[in-house]
């Protein structure tokens, strides 16, 4: 990782290519072709959203390409008044 | 048998009438012989843009209705003897293609012409559809901007799905053209990178188009930027594409630009 672009400002072509990134991301599986990102989005944020509320403009999903290391975050802010909804456990 | 390219992009605007004319300037330069077909019925252009709006008598929709041989609608550049047009018509509509009309015109270019580019209009409506039906090459142009890279992503998935190579399961080969490139923009950051609209569309680039003054006064004119500009930096990077779509190995420099930018790109492919 480099350390400098810790401290720079993101540039307006890295947010360009963030966004397009997701978007297709999105379009592409709604358009048949199988796709990852989207998928494990979706099911992450369902399982997430079944034990806290999420507010769905506060997710935040970034997919880093290497050649031999790929990685996806996926930022979820949590409002501070956010409480665990009410979990049944059943006892069987 | 030549081949059949398609120029389309989704987007409009981005230099695919442009593109199409130096191109296909470029290309009959090497003295093959070239075809020009413009597919953007009502809103025709490549006329204009090769100079040759006041020499057109008949059009692709007269030909496909019989009205005239297409040895007669065709005009031929008055430059380069190898280049010829076949301009849309500027009073019907889309409508007026058929699929059989147009497989048949297409039929006859291939058998007498080393090269049929068909000039795509934009949208992915049928008009688009009938530019790319017999396409064996896609030349897709993007602008280095979201929109349009979006667009294109749409244009590929269409290039699989609606051509009869595609439908007969073969690939049709897809080229990335870059066009409205701008070195300064991008050094910035203000520009997507060439290696991440790469990464994004995930088709080979055929070349990198720099933005220059050269084109609008290339269309002014009335000649393709090639023919009329050649020592400008678009004419360098579309000749260039040329050679790539004739197989050659041409190292890809973005022209003037001195190889700091590619260098860069294939350093990272290559790791």
């Amino acid at each position: 990782m480099n350390l400098f672009r810790l401290f720079k400002r993101e540039q307006p072509s890295d947010v360009a290519r963030d966004r397009i990134q997701i978007l297709l991301a999105h379009e592409r599986s709604v358009t048949g072709s199988s796709n990852l990102i989207a998928l494990l989005r979706d099911e992450i944020l369902l399982v997430v959203a079944k034990y806290i509320p999420v507010d769905l403009d506060q997710v935040d999903v970034n997919m880093d390409r290497g050649a031999s290391l790929s990685t996806l975050q996926i930022d979820i802010q949590l409002p501070i008044s956010a409480k665990p909804r009410q979990v049944v456990h059943c006892d069987a | 048998m030549g081949q059949v390219m398609v120029v389309t992009s989704g987007k409009g605007g981005v230099g695919k009438t442009t593109s199409t004319a130096a191109l296909g300037a470029a290309l009959a330069q090497t003295g093959q012989t070239v075809a020009m077909v413009d597919f953007d019925v009502g809103l025709r252009n490549l006329d204009l843009v090769m100079g040759a709006e006041r020499r057109v008598v008949f059009d692709l929709i007269n030909v496909i209705q019989g009205q005239a041989k297409l040895a007669q609608a065709m005009i031929r550049d008055k430059r380069l003897d190898t280049l010829f047009l076949l301009p849309a018509s500027q009073t019907r509509d889309k409508d007026a293609l058929t699929e059989d009309g147009v497989a048949k015109v297409m039929k006859e270019l291939t058998a007498n012409f080393d090269w049929v580019i068909c000039d795509s209009p934009a949208g992915i409506g049928k008009g688009a559809v009938f530019a790319m039906q017999h396409a064996d090459l896609a030349v897709v142009v993007t602008n280095p901007e979201i929109s349009s890279v979006r667009d294109s992503d749409r244009i590929i998935g269409l290039l699989d799905a609606k051509t009869e190579k595609a439908k007969k399961g073969h690939d049709v080969e897809k080229y990335l053209l870059i066009s409205r490139y701008d070195e300064n923009r991008a050094t910035s950051g203000d520009m997507l990178q060439i290696d991440d609209i790469l990464e994004i569309l995930s088709i080979p680039l055929l070349s990198v188009v720099p933005e220059s003054q050269e084109v609008l006064r290339a269309s002014n004119l009335g000649s393709p930027v090639t023919l009329c500009s050649p020592n400008s930096a678009p004419a360098a990077a579309y000749r260039d594409a040329a050679r790539r779509l004739n197989g050659e190995v041409v190292a890809l420099t973005i022209p003037k630009e001195k190889n700091r930018l590619f260098g860069r790109i294939f350093g990272r492919r290559a790791a």
